[in-house]
């Protein structure tokens, strides 16, 4: 038994080390703009303690760029005979099994940036809300057939509310 | 009487609009009498004429006649638009759907698919009591996704709910001599129109009296009735209540250490306020009743205005088991489900009408659990389910949280913990407020399993069953780590042999009907 919570069973199929891009880039545009907003306020306020507050949200988000790479190898998802599994993260670790007659519908997403890097961001949607599986970074053309694999598997098993 | 499930078009009652609108009406009309009533007296008394009432200002004026013509076309207009709406409101139910059309100017139509209905509501408030009407609303999954049938007479109401669950249910052959029987009296002879015109009255009085809970409906047995008794405890013994005792003694801490009585004034209103509420909880739950019938649990209640609701056989996603603290030393438990759907109708003492048992005992949850989870009546799982909500925990059939998770449960480690049973997973928490949840394994969305940096030092995991959105979130924390896996896999393999067995959409599609 390793030390974290594992499926040892399952081989789990990881999604396009370009997503590590997408996510990057996302972040950077993102800490920069927080990182800015928040130090234009401190040099304008001259309270000298909102500095370090712009210094450490500064750190956190050098942290979770660097972090980027791991993440996205986290994240696996595996098609079984019945129910899609599903898990990411490392520090905070979460694994999902959704049955396909569960499925109420698939949605496919793409950014600006995951059009330019021919990614596609795949949604499951449940009754519940808590469900949440969205998966990250796949090629177009394996999000397309796999939505429509996912599809026709929900039809041939649904099953009511 | 016709029969409603012919799928032709049909109309709704014809006393609809005065029902409606019927507040309008007596607010306008007692405004009119108010004011009236004062230039009467002085007419008769013989008073110097009231010169401050806006009506004597009206009357004495120019523009009378004209007020008088503008409020006529006034009345004339609603009535007719009234009238219209209700001409243009009609609804037919087939094989497959209930449909509704509506609007005179913007039209609305609704259907609902008869196998995704998710429970049907029969609500009378006293003023359509009186004229024997009431309101049906079939719900269906979905936010305000519900198809309303007001107002529809007392007895058709009542006769449609039967026919659309029976139609849901699967069954094929319709009972035509149920429809026949409907249209005979006592010695089976045909009502004629005056003999019915006759028995009106009576028909009225004794619908009114009657006991809110038809008895020919459901086994006596399954029947749980709400005690009054323990009905008046359960508010006394409410959160709420701690509430009013922490604000009064506040206040009189006030009045005694300022000396000044202005606190007081405050009191007033809250004491209205509270007191309000109370007698609205109370009355509400009067003749609260849950009963088994064949076509799903029919929970009643109300005095005044009444209310009834179906929830056909597997309808209910979850089911949680809860006492307070306040509640412990009387043995009193509370009930709540989640559902699919919404309905626009409060459930007992105003409260949301997922919580199917307000207050009741163990006897009474025995009974409301053996309703909604029919497959599990057996004695290993009754039994299962009362060590459930009262054991302190050890090795009593459910997998706890090991000792080191102590740190996080301070009190409820030895009872934090679940266990499996055939198409149902069963949580239990809490040592203080304690809490039973059951989720039907057909009825589950997803399973999840998580673990954060605390918890991975401490080899510990959470568990998570989503089902749809509502009171519940059937979730267990500081879980071991294997046992959680071990759940993750077993509930997620269970959740596909048990929805693809399930057959509860139509519930009867395997009977042969009579």
């Amino acid at each position: 038994m390793t030390d974290r919570l594992d499926l040892p069973e399952v081989t789990w199929r990881r999604v396009s080390p370009r997503y590590i891009v997408v996510d990057v880039v996302g972040y950077i545009v993102f800490g920069v703009l927080m990182v800015g907003a928040g130090a234009v306020v401190a040099y304008f306020v001259s309270i000298p303690w909102l500095w370090i507050v712009v210094a450490a949200l500064a750190v956190v988000f050098v942290v979770t760029i660097a972090l980027t790479p791991r993440r996205v190898r986290s994240i696996g998802y595996q098609l079984r005979d019945d129910d899609v599994l599903f898990r990411r993260g490392i520090l905070y670790q979460r694994f999902v099994a959704v049955p396909y007659g569960r499925m109420q519908l698939v949605d496919i997403n793409r950014g600006p940036l995951d059009r330019l890097l021919g990614l596609s961001e795949l949604k499951f949607v449940t009754a519940a809300a808590a469900t949440g599986v969205v998966i990250p970074g796949l090629a177009e053309a394996d999000a397309d057939e796999l939505r429509d694999r996912l599809v026709a598997l929900a039809e041939s098993r649904r099953a009511g509310l | 009487m016709t029969s409603f499930t012919d799928g032709e078009w049909h109309r709704l009652h014809p006393l609809t609009p005065l029902l409606r609108g019927g507040i309008t009406f007596i607010a306008i009309l007692g405004f009119l009498l108010y004011n009236i009533r004062d230039i009467l007296i002085d007419i008769v008394l013989g008073g110097d004429g009231r010169n401050g009432e806006p009506l004597v200002w009206l009357y004495e004026s120019e523009f009378f006649w004209l007020a008088v013509l503008a409020v006529l076309v006034g009345l004339i207009a609603i009535v007719v638009g009234y009238y219209l709406s209700w001409r243009m409101n009609t609804f037919r139910i087939t094989d497959e759907v209930v449909e509704v059309r509506s609007g005179i100017v913007f039209r609305r139509n609704r259907k609902g698919r008869l196998d995704r209905i998710q429970g049907i509501n029969i609500a009378r408030p006293f003023l359509a009591r009186i004229f024997g009407a009431a309101r049906l609303e079939v719900n269906v999954a979905g936010q305000d996704a519900n198809v309303k049938l007001d107002y529809l007479g007392s007895a058709s109401a009542d006769e449609l709910r039967r026919e659309i669950l029976r139609l849901a249910s699967g069954t094929r052959v319709a009972e035509a001599q149920a429809l026949q029987a409907a249209q005979l009296d006592d010695t089976g002879q045909p009502v004629t129109r005056s003999a019915a015109a006759a028995h009106l009255i009576d028909q009225r009085v004794s619908e009114l009296l009657a006991p809110e809970l038809d008895p020919g409906l459901a086994p006596p047995e399954s029947v749980v009735q709400m005690h009054t008794g323990r009905l008046i405890g359960s508010l006394l013994l409410s959160g709420f209540s701690v509430f009013v005792l922490l604000l009064v003694g506040g206040i009189a801490w006030g009045v005694a250490a300022t000396g000044s009585y202005l606190f007081l004034i405050g009191v007033l209103p809250t004491l209205i306020g509270t007191g309000s509420f109370y007698i609205t909880r109370f009355t509400r739950s009067l003749r609260y009743s849950i009963a088994g019938t064949p076509d799903g649990v029919r929970i009643g209640f109300g005095l005044l205005s009444t209310s009834n609701e179906t929830l056909p056989p597997g309808r209910i996603h979850s089911i949680q088991v809860t006492q307070p603290l306040l509640w412990r030393a009387s043995g009193w438990w509370e009930i709540k489900v989640n559902r699919a759907s919404t309905s626009s109708q409060k459930g007992a003492a105003g409260q949301a009408n997922t919580t199917i048992l307000p207050v009741g005992n163990l006897d009474d949850v025995r009974k409301v659990l053996a309703l909604v989870l029919p497959d599990h009546t057996d004695p290993e799982s009754v039994a299962l389910f009362e060590r459930g909500m009262r054991s302190k925990g050890g090795d009593d059939g459910f997998v706890n949280s090991p000792k080191r998770a102590r740190w996080y449960l301070w009190f409820s480690q030895p009872r934090n913990g679940f266990a499996t049973l055939p198409g149902a997973v069963v949580l239990r928490q809490g040592a203080v407020w304690r809490q039973l949840t059951i989720v039907p394994e057909a009825r589950m969305q997803s399973v999840a399993v998580s673990e954060g940096p605390v918890f991975r030092a401490m080899k510990l995991a959470s568990i998570r069953v989503h089902t749809v959105a509502g009171p519940i979130a059937p979730a267990l924390s500081a879980v071991d780590r294997t046992e959680a896996l071990r759940f993750f896999r077993e509930v997620a393999d269970a959740a596909i042999s048990s929805s693809s067995a399930d057959t509860s959409h139509r519930w009867r599609s395997g009977e042969v009907s009579p």
